[in-house]
């Protein structure tokens, strides 16, 4: 068996030889790249470093091999990620594919289904999106009611979901419906896949208050979606759906971890260093001179550092292939509460010029930074609240007596 | 740089808990507390963690030590902090038997490492000068004399002062009050003419002095580490103690948050469990994830501190990144201890009293929260 040393040497050896050049710098929003049938590559090496990257299957380098995965066990994966990191790669690919659905489609799906979906999704053909919340069903998930009902080899589909992120450019769905309405919630909910190009799919964008548009309201009326592409068992895709919540919490706490969170869910390069920028925009050398902003800072870093360690246990701890837990859960709150910190501070750092909206007096990195401090708001609402974190956590965790167990007999 | 125990630190942390919990409960310290105890720790018990070796855990092999690293004495403080066992561990292992191996000469090591390993010789570092550290402000001399120097001023805040054997005494050879350059280190034999050691006892139950030097004579071998270049070597030291008496909070928070868990499923008010409440579901859950944080910290400092490719400036990093950190948690954890308690909380019978003014003694040595994230600004150059 090849030794880790080695491993690490003919990695370096590959990365040297095939990551473009242009991909050795930080991510800027524009060239996240997402995949799809209609996938735009704004810098032509992201094609070339995305195509080199799935052919290894290392777009996602823990899935098996037999369906185009990278096959590497959890210190290789490691290794891969530490030389990445060490020339500063971008991501080749970036997607709900990725960090969703393909984790639980290899726990549940069978073997027709991870052989049709898994390897479109290592080499980004497809994109998916997540069909969970509803206009009534926001924390309450599992109140959820768009229908699904069988007829004939189909199931057919009507209701509607909310905060569907990307549903416009997407071209599939992971879909939670209820197939039961005279049980328990829990129990008549399934997971269902489906195109998004099928007749009856309906997508309308909403505006944030960031101004932009990432998630949509998307409507099903009469959709038709085969049989076949039910994962799991009928009724039972409540514990996928949960399941895959963990992997979206675990994928949402890397926002503590990384420089920035641009709309696009990818990492970017508006917020670079905070102490510098609140330096560089203050006109102050050597010490920060707001003692107050400065102490506010090391607070942030240190707890940006300990979560950081936090996280890197957490991936220690788990054992190979077992992926996320409940702790997962406590990584979303913090991560998530730690990035939304790191916006303030970093509104707070360059005063005015932290204000604009758009225009003269400001420059593109500014007025991204305004965009990206309001939609940081939504991180700890996406992916299930805060609240909801903690609630799991006192529930799974601490083992405390459940509040909310009255409340859904 | 793992952050999980090895199998050997976590059979050590084994161990370690069994005999914290097994023979030096918090009933201990509450006996020492009551009877006045002048000593302030339990002999018998010091013994006993003598024989497990405990005191040679972070020291080397060539000075009969057992080269087990500060990741086998941070699991062993982490267990001590548990159940708040008052011993020479912090003073003479952690501190003193440290500034020994950073900074002395191989005579001095030889000399008095093996001692330290078999519990024959116990130290305190005589540092603080004024109520909040600040360990380059340094007023005490040390005056050239004829075959040596002559110290005077005066030290507070000295833990286990009283009882120690040989003080570690931070003086002034040159330089101005303030200035990190002209600091030396003297190793003061207790018993040396001029020196008057106060016991001082503290809201913890354990023990500091306050210590005066009245043209206290010392020869020239006296010296440890450099003459007026002290400062880094002993900010190492510090460091250093700073990461382990992390690792004692780390062990202490920890017991508090799981009386805590213990009391939310058991007692019942309006009927139910207050467990049950989100009021206090969420404060626990804050409070874990916080501690989960803690942990991860202070592995991190001490698998840096056991790495021989960390660099110093690296050790001082971690090491305000972690007692800053813990200073914070351990102050909200404690104080959620007597809040989620209730009433009895309050009570001295209750143990978590004692936790609350560990608490506080803990965040205050070698520099509380506030000292560590000035200095973790100006070490990342802000």
């Amino acid at each position: 068996m090849q030794s880790q040393q080695e491993f690490r040497i003919e990695t370096r050896t590959w990365l040297e030889q095939n990551c473009p050049e242009s991909m050795r710098t930080s991510m800027v929003q524009e060239e996240v790249i997402w995949g799809g049938r209609n996938a735009e590559f704004a810098n032509p090496d992201s094609a070339i470093w995305l195509q080199r990257m799935a052919q290894k299957g290392w777009t996602c380098p823990t899935w098996p091999s037999e369906y185009g995965g990278g096959g590497l066990d959890k210190d290789q994966a490691i290794v891969l990620a530490e030389e990445l990191a060490r020339i500063n790669a971008r991501p080749a690919l970036t997607s709900f594919g990725i960090s969703m659905l393909g984790p639980v489609l290899l726990e549940y799906g069978n073997h027709q289904q991870k052989q049709e979906h898994i390897p479109k999704i290592v080499r980004g053909e497809i994109r998916w999106c997540q069909g969970y919340s509803e206009p009534g069903s926001g924390s309450d998930l599992a109140s959820l009611s768009t229908k699904a009902e069988l007829q004939g080899d189909n199931y057919l589909i009507n209701g509607s979901k909310v905060w569907t992120s990307y549903a416009d450019k997407a071209d599939w769905i992971f879909c939670l419906v209820r197939t039961d309405f005279d049980v328990p919630k829990h129990s008549g909910i399934s997971f269902i896949l489906f195109d998004m190009a099928s007749e009856g799919v309906s997508t309308k964008p909403i505006q944030l208050i960031s101004g932009s548009s990432p998630f949509c309201e998307t409507f099903f009326d009469d959709v038709k979606a085969p049989a076949s592409n039910l994962v799991g068992r009928l009724n039972e895709g409540w514990a996928i759906a949960k399941r895959l919540l963990q992997h979206e919490r675990t994928m949402i706490s890397g926002f503590g971890l990384s420089a920035g969170q641009s709309d696009d869910g990818g990492t970017t390069s508006s917020i670079s260093s905070l102490e510098g920028t609140a330096m560089h925009y203050r006109g102050d050398s050597k010490k920060l001179s707001d003692p107050v902003l400065r102490d506010q800072i090391a607070r942030f870093k240190i707890d940006a550092d300990a979560f950081a360690h936090t996280s890197r246990r957490s991936l220690e701890e788990s054992k190979q292939g077992q992926g996320p837990n409940a702790t997962s859960s406590m990584l979303k709150n913090y991560g998530c509460e730690l990035n939304k910190r790191r916006y303030e501070l970093m509104l707070q750092a360059i005063g005015t010029q932290g204000l604009g909206w758009e225009g003269e007096g400001f420059n593109d990195e500014e007025l991204q930074l305004t965009r990206e401090w309001l939609r940081s708001k939504a991180n700890s609402i996406e992916g299930g609240t805060s609240e909801v974190q903690l609630n799991i956590i006192a529930k799974r965790v601490l083992g405390l007596p459940d509040i909310l167990s009255l409340a859904q007999k | 740089m793992a952050l999980v125990l090895s199998e050997d630190q976590q059979l050590l942390k084994d161990s370690a808990k069994n005999f914290c919990e097994q023979n030096a409960p918090v009933s201990v310290l509450r006996g020492l507390r009551d009877s006045k105890d002048e000593q302030g720790y339990d002999q018998t018990i010091w013994s006993q963690m003598i024989d497990l070796g405990w005191a040679g855990m972070a020291i080397p092999e060539a000075y009969g030590g057992f080269d087990f690293g500060y990741g086998g004495l941070g699991v062993v403080l982490e267990e001590t902090g548990k159940t708040l066992v008052s011993s020479p561990l912090i003073s003479t292992v952690l501190a003193g038997a440290t500034a020994i191996v950073q900074l002395g000469s191989e005579t001095q090591k030889q000399d008095l490492l093996p001692k330290i390993v078999a519990g024959e010789l116990l130290t305190a570092i005589a540092l603080d000068e004024h109520v909040i550290h600040n360990p380059s402000k340094i007023a005490t001399t040390a005056t050239r004399i004829e075959d040596g120097y002559s110290l005077n001023g005066s030290k507070t805040f000295v833990l286990d002062g009283h009882i120690a054997n040989m003080l570690i005494v931070v003086a002034r050879t040159s330089g101005e009050t303030d200035s990190e350059q002209g600091i030396s280190l003297f190793l003061v034999d207790a018993n040396a003419k001029g020196l008057n050691v106060a016991r001082t006892i503290m809201v913890d139950s354990r023990n500091c002095s306050n210590i005066q030097f009245n043209n206290v004579a010392v020869a020239e071998d006296a010296l440890l580490g450099e003459l007026d270049q002290g400062f880094n070597g002993l900010d190492t030291v510090l460091d250093i103690a700073r990461i382990g008496i992390a690792a004692e909070m780390l062990g202490s928070m920890q017991t508090v948050f799981e009386s805590i868990l213990e009391f939310l499923k058991q007692r019942e008010q309006f009927g139910v469990l207050i467990g049950s409440f989100q009021g206090l579901q969420h404060r626990a859950a804050e409070m874990y994830s916080e501690i989960e944080l803690c942990k991860s910290s202070v592995r991190a400092a001490l698998a840096g501190l056991d790495d021989p490719n960390t660099t110093r400036a690296e050790i001082a990093e971690l090491a305000s990144m972690t007692k800053a950190k813990l200073s914070e948690v351990f102050f909200l954890v404690s104080n959620e201890g007597i809040q989620m308690h209730g009433g009895i909380g309050m009570t001295d019978e209750f143990d978590v009293g004692f936790f609350i003014k560990r608490a506080r003694v803990a965040q205050q040595f070698l520099g509380d929260a506030s000292f560590h994230r000035d200095r973790y600004a100006t070490l990342n150059g802000f």
